[in-house]
């Protein structure tokens, strides 16, 4: 089992200074394989305050085993990862199932990971337009409204670090833009990091700082204009998709309004 | 009529059965809320008949026959946690050759150490009028200890049943719950042998559970009211034995059936879900 030492596996060039101040997140060479299979291989990645990497790559990819590493949950068997000391990370799984004869409301499901901060917690809801559901069984509300409650459980831990995978799943294409628009907002404001996973490339591109393309190995990684155009990129999910994100891919100075109108953006 | 009930439930050995019943109910039913959520009833099962392998045991070493009991049943729900964590062997598979053969294995040494009589059908299916003072201060004891507990670290039990990875990313310590847990379970099974049985005692842990959960909103709700509808199965199972003249153990499920099933079929009666 050798592992292919190349640097163009390396996602990030800081990973030689874990320490700095600014990561709070840090993987070096990790590798990780299942029944004998290699899933994730020489990976590296370093995230940042206020910084948003999204995962792209086909199905199988090894793209949730990359974020379980990431998280703890599961021991890589090579490489290293780093969490910057006491960080706080919110986690919004990719599924959740919950028993049917386990009768849970959103609001107590909320209250299971911050039961003292009432404020916060109505904060949140209000934040995400959730407090209509509050009261409602958990099974009862509809897909995009549970991605949203995910989501309101992952910031009560007032994280540092915010990992999804892939949030946007069973929300209408409307509510998936504003669910986006929502996490980098959500990232500005507390200066947080996010690491997630995502199918819906054009709708992630205009808000991610580092796109990280996965296919068991890092094959391309930057901005996501330039892996866009990147041939591993090109090669993985055609250059259809590529043309298509073309549209989507320009600079965000400014808003639209309801009716199309251009409303200033102010950054800071 | 009144007057024989009053009598019947100031009379010393009732009195006994009714403390021990009712208590075992009241931690039963959010004990009993866990098992229903995370789909363990084979496992107390498999826990219940390892305790009459316990009891053959203790037979066989002279000691404590509730200690003993209470002893293998922890040692049997800690090595069922250990073979739970290696996924490649089929649980299912394994509770059901471990319950029968412990089931077995208990019947055949408690046959072979003939020298001692033991009322086998008593911890079949209960005897619950004959506990006496030491039997009732084990289940107080017990009970005590198991509600404490659970009060404690309820928040975190029902995280971890709700989403162990999102529970371990906030913090919670999931295998060492998990274990707890499990030996809360394994305790309260040691201690109720007597009172409902080893065929009878996973029924009286997640009958009741099963009847309230369709009338509650959340999880608080649903052990509360399963602490309730036991305590009711209790009772009733206690007034029935007397007057109908059968055994009290399987009065006490078979009353619990009937509200579950009441609850099953009508469940309007009492819903306030949503």
């Amino acid at each position: 089992m050798s592992i292919p030492d190349s640097s163009a596996n390396t996602a990030s060039d800081s990973t030689s200074d874990v320490h700095a101040p600014g990561i709070l997140l840090a993987a070096k060479s990790i590798n990780k394989d299942f029944a004998e299979k290699r899933i994730l291989e020489n990976i590296s990645l370093t995230i940042e305050e206020g910084q948003i990497v999204t995962l792209i790559g086909p199905n199988g990819a090894g793209k949730t085993t990359l974020v379980r590493v990431a998280l703890g949950l599961l021991q890589p068997d090579s490489g290293a990862i780093y969490h910057r000391p006491k960080l706080r990370i919110g986690y919004m799984p990719q599924r959740v199932h919950v028993e049917p004869t386990l009768p849970l409301t959103v609001n107590r499901f909320l209250q299971l990971a911050n039961r003292q901060d009432k404020v916060l917690l109505s904060n949140t809801l209000k934040d995400l337009k959730i407090g209509h559901i509050e009261g409602q069984q958990l099974t009862a509300i509809s897909g995009g409204e549970l991605q949203r409650v995910l989501l309101a459980r992952a910031l009560l831990r007032k994280p540092e670090l915010l990992i999804l995978d892939e949030p946007a799943q069973g929300v209408d294409l409307a509510g998936q833009a504003e669910l986006y628009q929502l996490i980098s907002e959500i990232s500005d404001r507390h200066r947080c990091g996010v690491l997630m996973i995502s199918h819906d490339l054009h709708l992630v591109m205009s808000s991610t700082d580092e796109v990280i393309c996965l296919n068991h190995h890092i094959c391309c990684h930057g901005k996501p204009e330039h892996v866009t155009n990147d041939p591993a990129y090109l090669s993985l999910f055609g250059a259809k998709a590529s043309q298509n994100l073309a549209v989507y891919t320009h600079h965000h100075d400014h808003e639209h309004g309801i009716g199309g109108s251009v409303k200033e953006h102010k950054h800071d | 009529m009144i007057d024989s009930m009053v009598l019947f439930f100031t009379t010393n050995f009732v009195l006994y059965a009714l403390v021990a019943g009712i208590s075992l109910a009241l931690v039963a039913g959010p004990l009993g809320s866990f098992i229903v959520w995370r789909r363990m009833s084979y496992f107390g099962d498999t826990l219940a008949h390892s305790a009459l392998l316990g009891i053959a045991l203790g037979l066989l070493t002279d000691s404590n026959p509730q200690l003993s009991i209470i002893v293998s049943c922890l040692v049997f729900a800690f090595l069922l946690t250990l073979l739970d964590r290696r996924p490649s062997i089929s649980t299912d598979t394994l509770l059901g050759i471990l319950a029968h053969s412990s089931l077995a294995l208990g019947i055949v040494v408690l046959a072979l150490a003939d020298s001692v009589r033991v009322d086998l059908e008593a911890y079949l299916f209960g005897a619950l009028l004959t506990i006496g003072n030491a039997d009732l201060i084990w289940v107080l004891v017990v009970v005590s200890l198991v509600a404490i507990v659970l009060s404690v670290f309820w928040n975190d039990f029902v995280s971890i049943t709700v989403h162990a990875e999102i529970a371990e990313i906030e913090g919670a310590n999931v295998n060492r719950l998990n274990l707890i847990l499990v030996l809360l379970i394994a305790l309260t099974i040691a201690v109720s042998m007597k009172i409902v049985g080893v065929l009878l005692i996973t029924s009286l842990l997640i009958i009741p559970p099963a009847a309230a959960c369709s009338m509650a909103s959340t999880p608080e709700q649903m052990a509360i009211r399963a602490s309730i509808i036991g305590c009711v199965s209790v009772v009733l199972g206690l007034i029935s034995a007397f007057y109908f003249d059968v055994p009290v153990g399987p009065s006490i499920v078979v009353l619990a059936t009937l509200i579950f099933l009441a609850f099953y079929f009508y469940p309007s009666v009492l819903k306030n879900r949503n």
